[in-house]
């Protein structure tokens, strides 16, 4: 007995000047599960990310969130009904304090409604969060220019923007690009925590190893067309798959 | 030891360190430390008014168009903050101006109330003019915002409207000099005040992070043009205003009010004192009109010395007066050894 | 009268179409909005003349020199005063334009406000077209004005160095690690910029007498057209020319002279409000590339 998804993305294309980045790409997602989307560079993984959440618009397609079809809707209203993202290329406010970056999520509609998005919390909370994404409690680096950060450090912080927003699905892209192992296998605990609280979580991810350890279910791209879909297992044993992106990828390893 | 290379180090002074806090208020050093730069600026625009009798009706004068390019340079200087780089502050000032205008002379409304009123409706207006363009990243608002009261111009002058080359005169007076020049005096120091605490709440923060990275701004649920919107309208406020008050001053509004003058004056004041601060905005007006005003025996030279001075400051002092001075106030400089640095 | 609003019509968007080719091209290439561009176009004109009276050089050999000097102006103009301050939008904004005011209000100081100056038409005398007289400089005006459109076209659509700049102006991270220096490529660009600017002067001028405020019109008019067509896109840019061209040739025609400035503000405000990127514009808004 299936439950209503989540989310679900049907038929969804974009073209950009005659090449199709996204071509008529679908799936479901059942609450609390955790979806990883793989393919080789350029596969459309990113546009893809970007038609869900708005930051793009799709040429044909629907986005369905709990019932409601969000299919090109403004960024901030996708964020605000519940469903908050990373960017593959992270950027800081790098002119404000670190702890102060996590104030705009922190004041937007749908964080005040929460606890510790009040006025005067938000410090506060924000210095919470960073300590939750792995800022060591007590360093001075909160209290640092945003812009001085480390790479590693700004993914972090993009994932505690994320979390900030308290949202129900969190999308993740490339959230392991520029981390260091280390840093990466601080990160995974915290992932798996996320889910078990509840959080479904779609992660873009080259690193299929680290990835694997946290999804259940992959789909993967390639020149815009979804041409897998299942447990991890399943996926890599596709030889499509392993054609397009992981032969390739043992090549280059 | 073979290159032993310096950096400037800036540490902060130990009374700035210990003036941080409340505690300061409890040390007379301490207080004045912190009240001599505030005193600096207010004390000179509250007595100024008063010496009307010593320097003169035309300094006083000079002083108004001072206070006016202030506003302005406020203005500019909120919507820099928002990343919205303004070349036409024309626009919104001679907005103010026609609606005053049109208030006092066809609804016969007194300045007290034509003027407020110019100042909220000639926002409102500008802003949902601008709105469109607010959704554009780049160089796009200052192009429009250039092209567009220059434009207003050219119209007014080939078709006659809104009383063509002559403007709208008539328009009811305003009680004196003096007491213009103290609300206008008033109005700065809301402005400067005001905006410097504006930019500082949780709001502003989310103002300057549009300017910084406006994509991360809008994945953290909120919606950017919106936003963008309110501080169009906000820094709209005292340049229509200015515009307004000075149509009643001299009891008629022209074209000219859109002339170039007024968006440039205003943007050479910020980038002199200093964008971001406001406090920057109101240093920069009050050294750039007495100077223009004593360059006014040069001619149009006068154009080309402070066109240059624009571009020294915009290449080589990108700080501006005022962030100079803090710095030099606040902070000690000194060269170290970059090894010492390395062993520490 | 048909013909000769369709003529003139014409005339009038080549005129636009030259005036806004420069900026258009500089700010295509390298996003440097070259608020100088005015200032440039006039100072052509100003050299050109300086040129013709005080060497006594023949009239073709000034003309070239004229855009090869005022190209190098743009360039170092880049290298001096932009590239200090490359990439940030205001700065530069704010420096084109400081260099702009400063050489206009130059020249009106050094006294080039007599009705003294004008330029020479490149041929004199005119043609009957269709029972309207033009004067062959209007009818040289079209001709380059289109060949340099062609051009262009091609230098940045089919040539290495033009995708090259294109390239750079779309991602300049990128661009820099496929070895091109940006820096080298801006420059190209804004003295390209200046050089176009130069010719269009030089093309235009002759039509009437040189007065400085023409800077000031120059920039606007180069501002309405690339506004209105949409700025990065050649399409926009002639579009842009050809409506506005037509619709203030028609509104004198029928309205009144004095109406034709209207058109202008007009425009753009219906653009801003339609279509606030341009005709043909693609702005980015808040997307991410692929």
């Amino acid at each position: 007995m299936k439950q209503q998804p989540i989310l679900k993305v049907a038929d969804l294309s974009k073209s950009f000047g005659g090449v199709h980045a996204v071509n008529g790409v679908g799936f479901e997602l059942q609450p609390g599960e955790t979806l990883g989307i793989i393919g080789p560079n350029g596969s459309g993984k990113s546009t893809l990310i970007n038609l869900i959440t708005g930051f793009v618009k799709p040429d044909s397609g629907k986005v369905i969130f709990r019932g409601q079809d969000i299919t090109g809707a403004p960024p901030f209203k996708i964020v605000t009904s519940g469903i908050a993202r990373s960017f593959q290329m992270a950027r800081s406010f790098s002119s404000m304090p670190v702890y102060k970056n996590l104030i705009v999520p922190l004041y937007s509609a749908r964080a005040r409604k929460l606890k510790g998005g009040q006025y005067g919390d938000r410090d506060e909370t924000a210095i919470h969060l960073l300590e939750e994404v792995g800022f060591e409690r007590d360093s001075s680096v909160p209290y640092k220019l945003a812009g001085s950060l480390p790479h590693g450090y700004v993914k972090r912080l993009e994932l505690a923007r994320c979390l900030a927003l308290d949202p129900e699905i969190i999308i993740l892209d490339e959230l392991f690009s520029g981390m260091s192992m280390s840093e990466v296998a601080s990160i995974l605990p915290l992932l798996e925590r996320i889910n078990e609280e509840g959080k479904t979580l779609i992660m873009v991810e080259h690193r299929l190893r680290e990835l694997f350890r946290v999804v259940n279910r992959a789909i993967v791209l390639n020149f815009g067309t979804k041409i897998a879909e299942g447990t991890p297992e399943e996926v890599v044993a596709v030889q499509e798959v392993r054609d397009a992106y992981l032969g390739s990828e043992t090549e280059d390893a | 030891m073979a290159n032993v290379s310096y950096r400037k180090e800036r540490i902060d002074r130990g009374i700035k360190a210990r003036t941080d806090d409340i505690f300061a208020i409890a040390s007379l050093q301490e207080t004045l430390y912190l009240l001599f730069p505030r005193l600096l600026l207010i004390v000179p625009l509250v007595v100024f008014p008063l010496l009307q009798g010593i320097i003169g009706a035309y300094w006083e004068t000079v002083f108004l168009i001072a206070l006016v390019v202030t506003l302005l340079a406020l203005s500019w200087d909120l919507l820099a903050s928002v990343g919205l780089v303004s070349l036409g502050q024309a626009l919104f000032y001679g907005v103010g101006g026609y609606f005053t205008a049109f208030l006092s002379n066809y609804l016969g409304l007194p300045p007290l109330i034509s003027i407020p009123l110019a100042t909220v409706s000639g926002a409102s207006v500008c802003t949902l003019l601008l709105y469109p363009v607010l959704r554009l990243r780049g160089v796009y608002f200052g192009l429009i915002t250039f092209a567009i009261p220059l434009l207003l111009m050219r119209t007014i002058e080939a078709t006659k409207i809104l009383g063509g080359t002559e403007g709208i005169s008539g328009l009811a007076p305003l009680p004196g000099l003096t007491v213009e020049l103290y609300v206008m005096v008033a109005i700065a120091f809301v402005g400067v005040f005001g905006l410097r605490r504006l930019i500082d709440t949780d709001y502003g923060l989310v103002l300057r992070a549009i300017r910084d990275n406006d994509r991360s701004v809008e994945a953290g649920g909120i919606n950017v043009p919106w936003y963008k919107a309110q501080a169009v309208f906000i820094a709209a406020l005292p340049a229509t205003f200015a515009g307004a008050f000075i149509a009643h001053h001299y009891q008629v509004v022209g074209m000219s009010a859109f002339a170039l003058d007024y968006s440039v004056l205003p943007l050479t004041a910020v980038v002199i004192g200093g964008p971001g601060s406001f406090a920057g905005a109101l240093l920069g007006a009050f050294v750039l009109v007495p100077l223009s005003e004593t360059l006014r025996q040069f001619g149009t030279l006068r154009v080309v010395i402070y066109s240059v001075i624009l571009l020294i400051f915009v290449v080589g002092l990108p700080e501006g007066i005022f962030r100079f001075a803090q710095r030099k106030y606040q902070q000690f400089e000194r060269l170290v050894p970059m090894e010492e640095v390395a062993k520490e | 009268m048909e013909a000769s609003v369709l003529l003139y019509g014409l005339v009038n968007s080549a005129v636009l179409m030259l005036t806004a080719l420069g900026f258009s091209l500089t700010f295509g290439l390298s996003g440097v909005a070259n608020f100088a561009h005015g200032s440039l176009y006039l100072a052509a004109g100003f050299i050109a003349w300086m040129i013709l009276h005080y060497l006594g050089l023949p009239f073709m050999l000034s003309v070239v020199l004229t855009i090869i000097i005022v190209g190098i102006l743009g360039a170092a103009m880049y290298r001096y005063i932009l590239m200090p301050v490359r990439g940030i939008a205001l700065s530069e904004v704010i420096a084109t334009f400081a260099v702009g005011v400063a050489i206009l209000e130059f020249f009106r100081w050094a006294g080039f406000v007599t009705y003294d100056f004008n330029l020479p038409s490149f041929v004199k005398g005119g043609v009957e077209i269709a029972g309207v007289d033009v004067d062959y400089q209007r009818v040289i005006i079209i001709g380059i004005g289109a060949g340099l459109a062609a051009l262009l076209w091609y230098f940045s659509h089919k040539t290495k160095i033009g995708l090259a700049l294109r390239g750079m102006a779309q991602d300049e991270y990128t661009a820099l690690s496929l070895g091109i220096d940006s820096d080298w490529a801006a420059a190209i660009s804004v003295g390209l910029g200046a050089a176009l600017a130069a010719v269009a002067g030089l093309a235009i001028l002759p039509l009437g007498l040189i007065s400085i405020n023409i800077g000031y019109d120059v920039l606007l008019i180069a501002l309405a057209v690339t506004v209105l067509g949409g700025l990065e896109s050649t399409t926009g840019l002639m579009v842009g020319s050809l409506i506005l061209g037509f619709a203030s040739v028609i509104t004198a025609n029928y309205l009144g002279p004095q109406w034709s400035e209207v058109v202008y503000l007009v425009a753009i405000v219906v653009v801003l409000a339609i279509k606030p990127s341009g005709l043909f514009g693609k702005f980015k808004e808040l997307e991410e590339r692929v």
